[in-house]
């Protein structure tokens, strides 16, 4: 489905600590309910270009949870401040004004699409790139789709979103696992150890793995899953000025040469299309 | 309906080369983008002879008020191009100007002999902004070269040529003269400004390439002096650019001598920004928009 022609705008409706992170939740009265991996291109109404004349440009912020509201669509978006674009974001207030061009991208796709023999899938997020898993995750849910979630953070204060998987009660519900850098919660070391305990018995011979976190986690998953023969698709991030394929700023290389355009191509991508994951 | 070498237009802001890529767009908002098209005509991406992949990421990196670009001109190049771009790209409901850039002057006539008798093509303009492989001089900084460029091309069609002209010089009007002595019909400027960052946290290049071209807000008092300065130097219709974000600025381009305008950079962050443009312009707000902060001049 097309997004709405332009940017519209739409009003905060809330904005949230999540841990070390925010979730703020956009009322969005024209756009079609975005699917997992989708992206909007987000600049608020007032004050976008403040000390410096930066943030200029809008920033490409992946979905993290939707549902109806009463005027429309409600959006959520996971956001952590590392520049002046999401600082903004995250100090947005209720009621402010928020333009919105979106969804934009491609979706990641149910287990069988990938591998018509896949029993289910594994979701690996770590960081602030937990955002689309945590949609995913819902939606897998609601449709049966056996899965089990992985998800590493490097320390408490660089870490949040959990509450987007398993409700705010704060039990992490059973088919979640954790890990962090500085073990305060789970696993202590990397989500890509869970991940590979995981690839290494049977079971997980037939899942399909969906991730998405920063480049060094996602290019050991795509070497995980190489290795393992099992299918991944990875959400990729990229330096992107419009997101609707006219800046070619988000150039990503093709292994046969040549480069996508990661906010047409992408930014979902199977481990296959991509030569590896590398630093933007 | 402003009237730019006799192509009838419905409003005076078009699209500047390689800031939207109509077809991407069109698969991204459906055929809204065509009921609603925002430009009175539009310019293709610079097509040269052969394929371009482009240049390896980091490609853009944010500036105050602005952005640098390195992409490269990637580009199916012209038998792609004219197989597959331009039957889709004849499906917009506006006028087509293609952009074209060569390394020679045998390149250049080779993109004219493909593209000019076409009728889907209303205009040529022509990217000048890259070095002559004889002479190794940008053909756009020097009149000399453009001047020659300008002779070799104009016999091969009565096409209208646009000649884009690059900010990097000290005395753009020269260059203008030079392309209006060749036969030129019109002169677009600016391209972007040559231009560097570095990345606070490697302390490396900010782009890949090293260096790219600054657009967005940031440059239009340059590009108003510019244009200033060609307009009071050649009789030809102007294409004036560079950060327009709003009417406002648009008629701050038209009132120093464009005919019409361009906006580039203020699509990435509005994908209407022409229709926008183009109603404030005409002094009517759009329903869906607001004036944008860079409009006001306090």
């Amino acid at each position: 489905m097309s997004a709405p022609f332009g940017r519209r705008l739409c009003t905060v409706a809330e904005n949230r600590a999540s841990g070390g992170y925010r979730v703020f939740s956009l009322l969005d009265r024209e756009g079609p309910e975005p699917q997992p991996g989708q992206f909007y291109m987000l600049a608020t109404e007032g004050s976008w270009a403040g000390d410096g004349s930066r943030p200029f440009l809008p920033r490409a912020i992946s979905v993290a949870d939707t549902g109806p509201a009463k005027e429309g669509t409600r959006l959520d978006f996971l956001v952590e401040g590392v520049g002046p674009g999401t600082d903004r974001l995250c100090a947005l207030e209720a009621g402010e004004g928020v333009w919105v061009t979106g969804p934009l991208g491609n979706a990641f796709v149910e287990p069988r699409a990938v591998n018509p023999s896949a029993a289910g899938a594994i979701l690996v997020g770590g960081g602030i790139g937990v955002a689309p898993l945590a949609l995913l995750r819902r939606h897998f849910g609601e449709r049966g789709v056996p899965l089990r979630v992985l998800l590493g953070f490097r320390n408490q204060q660089h870490s949040g979103g959990l509450e987007l998987f398993c409700g705010s009660g704060g039990d992490l519900c059973p088919e979640v696992r954790l890990a962090t850098e500085d073990g305060h919660r789970g696993h202590k070391g990397y989500v890509t150890d869970l991940l590979a305990t995981m690839l290494a018995g049977d079971d997980a011979a037939s899942a399909v793995v969906y991730s998405c976190g920063p480049p060094a986690m996602l290019e050991a998953v795509r070497a995980l899953c190489g290795e393992r023969g099992v299918p991944c698709e990875l959400a990729l991030e990229s330096p992107m000025a419009c997101g609707f394929g006219a800046c070619f700023g988000c150039a990503v290389p093709k292994p046969e040469g040549g480069y996508m355009r990661l906010c047409v191509d992408g930014p979902v991508v199977r481990g296959e299309q991509i030569a590896e994951v590398t630093h933007a | 309906m402003p009237e730019f070498c006799g192509i009838e237009l419905a409003h005076p802001v078009i699209n500047a080369s390689g800031t939207y890529d109509a077809l991407a767009a069109r698969k991204v908002f459906g055929d809204a983008l065509l009921a609603d098209f925002p430009f009175s005509a539009f310019v293709s991406k610079t097509i040269t002879p052969e394929p371009r992949s482009g240049n390896a990421p980091q490609r853009i990196w944010e500036t105050p008020a602005g952005m640098i670009n390195s992409i490269g001109l990637p580009n199916k190049g012209l038998e792609g191009f004219l197989a597959e771009d331009l039957p889709q790209l004849a499906e917009l409901p506006v006028p087509l100007i293609v952009s074209v850039m060569g390394t020679s002057k045998e390149e250049f006539s080779r993109l004219l002999d493909g593209i000019a008798g076409r009728e889907e093509v209303a205009a040529i303009e022509l990217n000048v902004s890259c070095p002559n492989v004889h002479s190794g001089l940008i053909v756009g900084e020097q009149p000399s070269e453009t001047l020659a460029l300008l002779e070799a091309l104009r016999p091969l069609t009565a096409k209208p040529l646009i000649v884009k002209l690059t900010p990097n010089v000290a005395d753009p009007a020269a260059v203008a003269i030079a392309a209006a002595e060749g036969g030129a019909d019109a002169v677009s400027l600016i391209n972007t400004l040559k231009a560097s960052a570095a990345d606070p946290v490697t302390a490396a290049p900010a782009l890949a390439a090293g260096h790219g071209g600054l657009s967005g807000p940031a440059v239009r008092p340059i590009a108003l002096q510019q244009l200033r300065a060609v307009a009071a130097a050649v009789e030809l219709p102007l294409i004036g650019m560079g950060g327009i974000c709003s009417g406002a600025d648009a008629a701050e381009f038209i009132a120093l001598g464009a005919t019409l305008v361009a906006v580039g950079t203020e699509s990435f962050r509005d994908p209407r920004a022409g229709s926008r443009v183009a109603a404030e312009l005409a002094g009517g707000p759009v329903a869906s928009s607001r004036p944008h902060q860079y409009s006001t001049s306090t």
